[in-house]
């Protein structure tokens, strides 16, 4: 049953991988505007195309 | 007899929705209603940007014609530059505007393609709950001064105001460091819960006893940061509290979250028990989560704004025979400078033209424009109506007129004291009572069984932490915020509602708050089927001009004329009307009684509360009559009425008392004090709201003005009234969109049933913790009972908190 610590330490670095991830995205200011983004998401991607072909 | 319009071609402008009148210019099939619409659409034709139009019918906003005359230049003058950039390196510069315009999806989408539109802009990115535009661009391709004036072209001119100069400090917001300590807190509660299993399943065995201690050393690394980082605030406010001599609400939760703190590490380090670290965590969580509630902030509202928030950033000054734009804090005494229609005067100054018309209404709520001659001073803060005029400045703009109200001493205290409210009050007792029943545990264990004196003084602690009675303020009142915000009535913060629940007092400002600007409050009735033509309109239109009062002024800003012409032998008659010579015709406008003195018929209704008629004869002819809408607020008579009869109503106002008359039935006739005051500057307001205060009453100041910014400011709750929430209004506590003014007396009744739901959450969390503290007295708490005691009382008070106002914003009809 020596597993279960190896195990307990696995959950606990996956659960620590999420809150560094939230971490992240507050800082990064995800939470600060909830609005615009979903607006964007709804955009043709004519613009993304054209990068592309530049590219 | 027919009602004559504005007779319009139903054609809407294909830029922005504007009814087009008789001037509509047709370009690619696509009505337009002005050259500003058509430059606009194609400018994003050549740049491939007619998405534009797809993503919403008629997005665009028409310019406004002072933005577009505004040159931008003095923006790229180094020390102005510097505090309106947020940063910048050799090539690139990141600045942020505000654009209150930005209404729709597709002004999004255009605002963050501005890199099509000129090559220099590297990047933009839209805030669109801030109603703010982040650019990149690079300063050596495109200045600051040319960035701003595209963006003026194309109908998103910035707002640039006068406090963007002073400071420019951008804090990140402190939702931020909240979402971290919530988000910690959770994530530790979510996995000590976890590793609490093997104790609330009471494994006994001899790996379910190693895993128990295994796992109670995790629980502390875990809490850690919950206790150092996210519970900070409690312990930072507590402290603070009380080395002012005070206790308040966040003394017990601090006292609490250590007592827990300490005890299990105690336990769990010394082998002698597994310690509440789970209850810790969750309270901690929960608290935050309660903060975070409470904390629902309007981004695109400002409740903070004082008078250089209204002042512009700029001012055009006269160097010799040329005009300069310069920035307003380079503005020096002996400066000609030139205001133009619609403009503010930035400072004291002579008027140096031979006449103008300033509109006073921003700073004394007097609502006619005011006629001045060469050589008299006009006060900061009256705006210009008419022709551009000169002036010489008199005073620095912190030290004008309207400016040394902020002097006053109501601006330089701090905010109200959060310390004197309910919570804190109640956190008083509640506080000494804990202690006392802490000390009585000690004496009593003391000399019963010395051994249980540790654990059962930190159980009353631990379980007395008023984790329920904090949360109830935070969920009532939040939630009532969320419900007066869908109301479009907007408070600044929940300790608002508190007070909005405490007013017996109301005073209001009339102009601009009873009364509105409405834009179809003038018709004009012809004698004859023969409509006004543009030269009688012309004649009509100089006639008024010289008259002030404000039924002329109604109809001067219904006819909306550019031009004038010469008027001889202007007289006023007193309760009669106007009249003069204009081209040799003698044209006379006025009551009914005096024009139509031979007693000829007509059709006409008369006056009424709704309206008043003028009438209007040319060179001996009866030509018709204007009727003008009184422009009181609708429903303002039941919703007066309401209200007089649950508190004392009183109105100031910055006019004369030429309405007092029509006034009287909203607020009733003298019965010994006098309800209404006339005539009342600034000061004057400020000194009446706190002679009601210092009557002990509650007082609640409702106004719009930047002549109401001092009454707003010491009244317990300022309203501000405002057509469109996100411009401008003056400093207040709550911002109450004009359309719900009806609604302003349900709103007032339910705060007051929210601050009940308060009391009777309190009642039930008293109950728990007496449920608790009986127990912990008695030294039998266990870790078990605690864990399931702290979230139980804290989620049914929640729960009844929520449901509760919700229920009760659906029995008043409120959103």
């Amino acid at each position: 049953m020596e597993v279960i610590y190896i195990l307990i330490g696995v959950s606990l670095l996956v659960a620590i991988a999420f809150l560094v991830a939230f971490i992240w995205a507050v800082k990064n200011g995800q939470f600060e505007d909830t609005y615009t983004p979903s607006v964007r998401i709804l955009w043709d991607e004519e613009k993304q195309q054209k990068q592309i072909r530049e590219k | 007899m027919t009602l004559q319009t504005e007779r319009s071609v139903q054609q809407t402008c294909f830029h922005c929705g504007e009814v087009c009148d008789d001037a509509t210019i047709f370009h690619d099939e696509k009505p337009f209603c002005c050259q500003g619409c058509l430059l606009v659409y194609e400018l994003l034709t050549d740049n491939q940007l007619l998405n534009y139009y797809s993503l919403e019918n008629q997005p665009g906003m028409k310019a406004r014609e002072a933005d577009l005359h505004t040159g931008y230049a003095y923006l790229d003058d180094s020390a102005t530059r510097a505090k309106l950039i947020d940063f910048a390196d050799d090539h690139i510069s990141k600045v942020t505007f505000r654009i209150p315009q930005m209404h729709c999806s597709a002004c999004i989408w255009l605002l963050e393609n501005l890199n099509k539109l000129n090559p220099g802009i590297t990047r933009s990115r839209v805030q669109f709950l801030r109603k703010e535009v982040t650019i990149v661009f690079q300063h050596d391709r495109i200045s600051l001064g040319k960035l701003v004036e595209l963006l003026a072209r194309i109908g998103y001119a910035p707002e640039l105001q006068f406090d963007r100069l002073e400071a420019n400090t951008k804090s990140a917001s402190p939702q931020r460091s909240l979402y971290l300590k919530l988000g910690i807190a959770g994530f530790a509660f979510g996995n000590i819960m976890l590793f609490s299993f093997p104790e609330y399943l009471d494994i006994r065995d001899d790996l379910g006893l190693t895993l128990q201690s295994f796992f109670g050393y995790l629980n502390i690394l875990l809490s850690l940061p919950v206790l150092l980082y996210s519970s900070r605030d409690y312990f930072v406010s507590a402290w603070s509290a009380v080395r002012q001599g005070m206790l308040n609400i966040d003394f017990p939760i601090s006292l609490g979250i250590l007592a827990i703190f300490c005890r299990s590490t105690y336990e769990i380090l010394s082998a002698s028990g597994s310690g509440y670290l789970d209850s810790f965590a969750g309270l901690v969580f929960f608290l935050l989560l309660g903060k975070l509630f409470q904390q629902k902030s309007y981004d695109a509202l400002s409740f903070d704004r004082d008078y250089k928030s209204y002042f512009p950033i700029s001012v055009t000054k006269k160097v010799g025979q040329s005009q300069r734009i310069i920035s307003l804090s380079d503005l020096a005494i002996g400066d000609q400078i030139v205001v133009r229609n619609q403009e503010l005067v930035p400072a004291d100054a002579v008027l140096l033209s031979e006449q103008a018309f300033i509109d006073y209404s921003f700073v004394t709520g007097e609502s006619v424009p005011v006629r001045k001659r060469k050589g008299e001073l006009l006060f900061a803060g009256g705006r210009q109506v008419g022709q551009a005029i000169e002036m010489s400045v008199m005073k620095d703009v912190s030290q004008s007129y309207l400016t040394s109200l902020w002097n006053n001493d109501v601006f330089q205290k701090p905010a109200q004291n959060a310390l004197t409210n309910l919570a804190n009050t109640v956190a008083k007792y509640f506080t000494l009572a804990v202690l006392n029943i802490a000390l009585f545990t000690v004496l009593y264990w003391l000399f019963t069984e010395p051994g249980v004196v540790v654990s059962a003084v930190t159980a009353v602690l631990i379980i007395a932490c008023p984790c329920a009675l904090a949360l109830s303020i935070p969920f009532t009142f939040g939630n009532t915020l969320r419900i007066f915000g869908k109301s479009a009535f907007f408070l600044k913060n929940a300790d608002t509602v508190e007070r909005l629940a405490k007013i017996d007092t109301i005073v209001f400002d009339k102009t601009g708050t009873l009364t509105w600007q409405s834009k179809v409050g003038v018709t004009f009735q012809s004698a004859e089927h023969e409509p006004l033509s543009a030269t009688e309109k012309i004649m009509v239109g100089s006639l008024v001009r010289h008259s002030t009062h404000p039924l002329s002024y109604q109809i001067s800003r219904w006819l909306k004329l550019e031009k004038s012409t010469t008027v001889t032998d202007f007289a006023e008659l007193q309760g009669k009307g106007i009249m003069a010579e204009i081209h040799g015709q003698l044209v006379r406008l006025g009551a009914r009684r005096w024009i139509l003195a031979d007693g000829k018929l007509i059709e006409s209704d008369g006056d009424s509360a709704n309206h008043s008629q003028v009438f209007l004869e040319i060179a001996g002819r009866y030509r018709g009559h204007f009727n003008v809408a009184n422009n009181y607020r609708p429903h303002l008579q039941g919703l007066l009425a309401k209200l007089r009869s649950r508190y004392r109503v009183y109105l100031l106002s910055g006019d004369n008392d030429r309405e007092k008359g029509n006034l009287e039935p909203f607020f009733g006739k003298n019965n010994g004090t006098t309800r209404m005051h006339f005539n009342q500057s600034p000061e004057d307001k400020l000194m009446f709201v706190k002679k009601l205060q210092g009557e002990g009453n509650h007082v609640m100041m409702i106004g719009d003005g930047l002549n109401d910014a001092g009454a707003l400011k010491q009244s317990d709750v300022g309203v501000s009234i405002s057509e469109d929430v996100a411009s401008f209004s003056p400093a207040c506590d709550a911002i109450l969109d004009a359309r719900r003014f009806e609604q302003l007396g349900a709103l007032l009744h339910f705060s007051k049933l929210s601050y009940r739901v308060v009391l009777l959450s309190f009642g039930i969390s008293f109950l728990y913790n007496l449920i608790g503290l009986s127990f912990a007295v008695s030294g039998m708490l266990s870790p078990l009972f605690a864990a399931i005691l702290m979230p139980i009382s804290s989620i049914s008070v929640v729960a009844f908190a929520t449901i509760t106002t919700r229920l009760l914003a659906m029995k008043l009809r409120i959103n």
